[in-house]
């Protein structure tokens, strides 16, 4: 059995830097991470990342596997078996699939269990563009799933950035024994950069029981025990007690599961969330853009343009998407007169701004083309003559 | 000397036994009533061939049939 | 008679196989869902089976309550439909695991056809056991796929007018290595066949009509659950009896044994 907790290993990748394409980097960080079973389905434009891990877990073996599932339901059910007989478990999709693969992500959500999936968002909604980018599942992500929850959802905006996410995902996945959602579009999946890999990888592995520890309570995160050890487990996606009785009649039990299901994540948002701000030192700024993901990147030179050219702009990049980081934007907008948020949906970001910043406006795209650096210069200009 | 052990708190009252006995040894106990129901007696315990159909088709684990040597472990 | 079968399937060695404060059980009285518990704990003790290398994985629905949380040993309890993917991904992660799924008609046929498919499909060694009890329990006695022409249920109350799936040819056909039916009536056919499905290479389906008095019985005219089961032990013709039969005499019949082995 794998060490518990934080350690270090050695990346899989010799160390050095590669020329990898976006969807590519996530098998890769994955298998960095210690992923060893990958249940998927082929979506545009997410099927390199199964191929890739296809090829990749065939090469290194040992005890690693792969299948393709019949559909995305199958998928991520099979990730969540996996998942519960010890296995650092992935799947991805894009938009249509992860609508498919909401229910089961719910009972992942309902019964602890550490899975990631990896959303490379294109063109919506139904079956929209297959091959076009787009930022619109953002709210499926938080919410598509029935009832109450929190759920972790990040946001890479590079290549490199896949490779460290997709590693931090499982890590927060295992730490929160929570699903994680790598929210991507399709302009990053197919992107092709550098990639500097080091030498070593930090991972996290779930905490196990040392002895009979209720593995649904108790603690704000539980040990997690795995099929196969005599634990004799009662994994049910009913409202259950602390050992996993079903209690489907008791208000206590209802009330202190989801409780419990949302505080494990928002008694540790310093755990989990990660912003990164350029060009905010200011005491005042003219415009704050918040931006997420590939528009970002021409957000990041829309800011630089516009500071050339005398304006207070800096650039709030959200690397966490959920749990919202409701606070850094908060104390961002406090001191920007003009908030922006370009982003490439009709507004799904801006009004979890909006909640905290009321001053912010969007720029918002859904012809499935990138926002690209002169369009959000030209609304910085128009936000900040309004 | 066959020996019929009826669990009355899982026996639900469902008679499949009492139908299914070749030997009609086991019958509704008219006189008891608890929870909501008549459960089980052995009538003609010495009619009973230990077919152990009874014990095998309650669906309650309610019946255990044995030869009268239980060993107990 | 022989007398090794007098000491089968003994009550007393599946016991320990339960977790008896969670009995008696929340089936209605009569229900062969609670036959089938107690044929399968059975067979596994027979097999001399250790419940800690155990995996049971079921769904939703009455049938899938008969390891969950009655069966001390590893259970889970999946969506509607879906356990046989689940079991998928822990088989195959975890090999080392017997995993058994456990479903009733509407959850391991209708919202899981396609899973059952493709399981038998890819024969992986997993054993499915379809408690099948033609009617939607759990939900209140609505049709499924395999209710039978005619009868009644309350999604079908004059009398169901779609045909069934004959789910052991459905599965031979998507290339399973073991299919067999039985009913809950026939226990000690049953309880040998589940011991081969247990062990069987690859990917092994017992079809086992069960009896539903509340839903299925009282709303056709066999309320008591003993004539129930008597009824179904009537439809039921052995392979070699039903080749001796012509068509019009298997006309509603349901063909028991072992249809791949």
């Amino acid at each position: 059995m794998s060490e518990m907790g934080w350690t270090a290993v050695e990346s899989v990748l010799k160390p050095g830097r590669y020329f990898l394409q976006g969807d590519e980097t996530f098998a890769e960080g994955a298998i960095a991470a210690g992923c060893n079973y990958f249940g998927g389905y082929p979506i545009t434009p997410s099927s390199e990342i199964m191929e890739r891990i296809c090829s990749r877990f065939a090469e290194l073996g040992e005890g690693r596997a792969f299948i393709q599932m019949e559909d995305e339901i199958a998928s991520i059910a099979s990730c969540v078996g996996a998942s519960w007989a010890g296995a650092k478990a992935m799947t991805a999709t894009s938009g249509p699939g992860l609508s498919l693969m909401l229910e089961n992500l719910g009972y992942a959500i309902m019964t602890e269990t550490p899975v990631v999936v990896v959303d490379v968002q294109r063109a919506g909604p139904s079956t929209g563009q297959a091959t076009r980018p787009a930022q619109g599942d953002i709210m499926q992500a938080r919410w598509g799933t029935h009832g109450d929850y929190q759920i972790i959802a990040l946001s890479p905006w590079s290549v490199e950035e896949v490779y460290t996410e997709t590693i931090r995902a499982f890590n927060l996945a295992e730490r929160f024994r929570l699903p994680v959602i790598l929210l991507t579009e399709e302009a990053v999946g197919h992107l092709r950069e550098n990639v500097d890999i080091p030498s070593e990888t930090r991972i996290y592995n779930r905490l196990r029981p040392h002895d009979r520890e209720p593995p649904f309570g108790q603690a704000e995160v539980p040990p997690m025990p795995t099929f196969g050890q005599g634990h004799k487990l009662l994994v049910t996606g009913s409202t259950h007690d602390e050992w996993g009785y079903r209690r489907t009649s008791s208000a206590e039990a209802q009330e202190t599961l989801v409780a419990r299901l949302s505080t494990k994540v928002t008694n540790h948002l310093d755990e989990i969330i990660e912003v990164e701000e350029r060009f905010c030192d200011e005491d005042e700024l003219d415009i704050l853009v918040i931006a997420f993901g590939f528009t970002a990147r021409s957000a990041w030179r829309a800011v630089k343009t516009a500071r050339e050219e005398g304006t207070r702009a800096g650039l709030l990049r959200l690397k966490t998407i959920w749990p919202f980081p409701e606070e850094a934007v908060r104390q961002l907008a406090l001191r920007s007169r003009v908030v922006l948020v370009p982003e490439m949906n009709r507004g799904q970001i801006l009004r979890e701004v909006q909640r905290v910043a009321p001053q912010a406006r969007g720029y918002n795209k859904t012809d499935g083309e990138v926002i690209v650096p002169e369009e959000i210069g030209q609304a910085i200009q128009e936000v900040m003559r309004s | 000397m066959p020996n019929i052990e009826i669990n009355s708190d899982w026996c639900k009252g469902c008679y499949i036994c009492v139908d299914v006995c070749p030997r009609k040894v086991l019958e509704i106990d008219q006189v008891t009533f608890q929870k909501g129901r008549h459960p089980v007696l052995v009538a003609r315990l010495e009619d009973c061939t230990i077919c152990r159909q009874c014990e095998l088709l309650c669906p309650d684990l309610a019946i255990i049939v044995s030869n009268g040597k239980i060993s107990k472990g | 008679m022989k007398s090794s079968t007098k000491t089968e399937g003994l009550t007393e060695s599946i016991l320990s196989y339960i977790r008896p404060e969670v009995f008696p059980t929340p089936f209605c009285p009569g229900c062969g869902h609670g036959i089938l518990l107690g044929a399968i704990l059975r067979a596994i003790a027979e097999l001399g089976w250790n419940m800690d290398e155990m995996l049971f994985v079921s769904g939703i629905g009455c049938a899938a309550w008969i390891p969950s949380p009655h069966f001390a040993a590893d259970t889970l309890h999946v969506t509607h439909g879906r356990s046989i993917a689940f079991a998928t991904g822990a088989k195959l992660f975890n090999p080392g695991l017997k995993v058994v799924i456990i479903g009733g008609d509407g959850d391991l046929a209708s919202i899981g056809g396609n899973h059952l498919i493709h399981a038998a499909r890819r024969n992986l060694n997993l054993t499915a056991i379809c408690a099948n009890n033609r009617i939607y329990g759990m939900t209140g006695g609505q049709v499924t796929p395999t209710t039978p022409l005619g009868i009644r249920t309350s999604t079908s109350p004059q009398g169901s007018s779609e045909p069934p799936f004959d789910l052991c040819r459905l599965v031979v056909g998507a290339g399973a290595a073991y299919v067999a039916r039985y009913s809950a009536y026939h226990i000690r056919p049953l309880i040998r066949c589940l011991k081969k499905a247990l062990t069987h290479e690859g990917f092994a389906f017992v079809e086992v009509l069960s009896p539903c008095p509340t839903q299925y019985g009282r709303r056709n005219k066999l309320p008591q659950p003993g004539e129930l089961l008597q009824s179904m032990k009537e439809e039921c013709v052995s392979f070699p009896r039903a080749e001796k039969m012509s068509e019009e005499e298997l006309e509603g019949k349901m063909l028991i044994g072992e249809f791949v082995s």
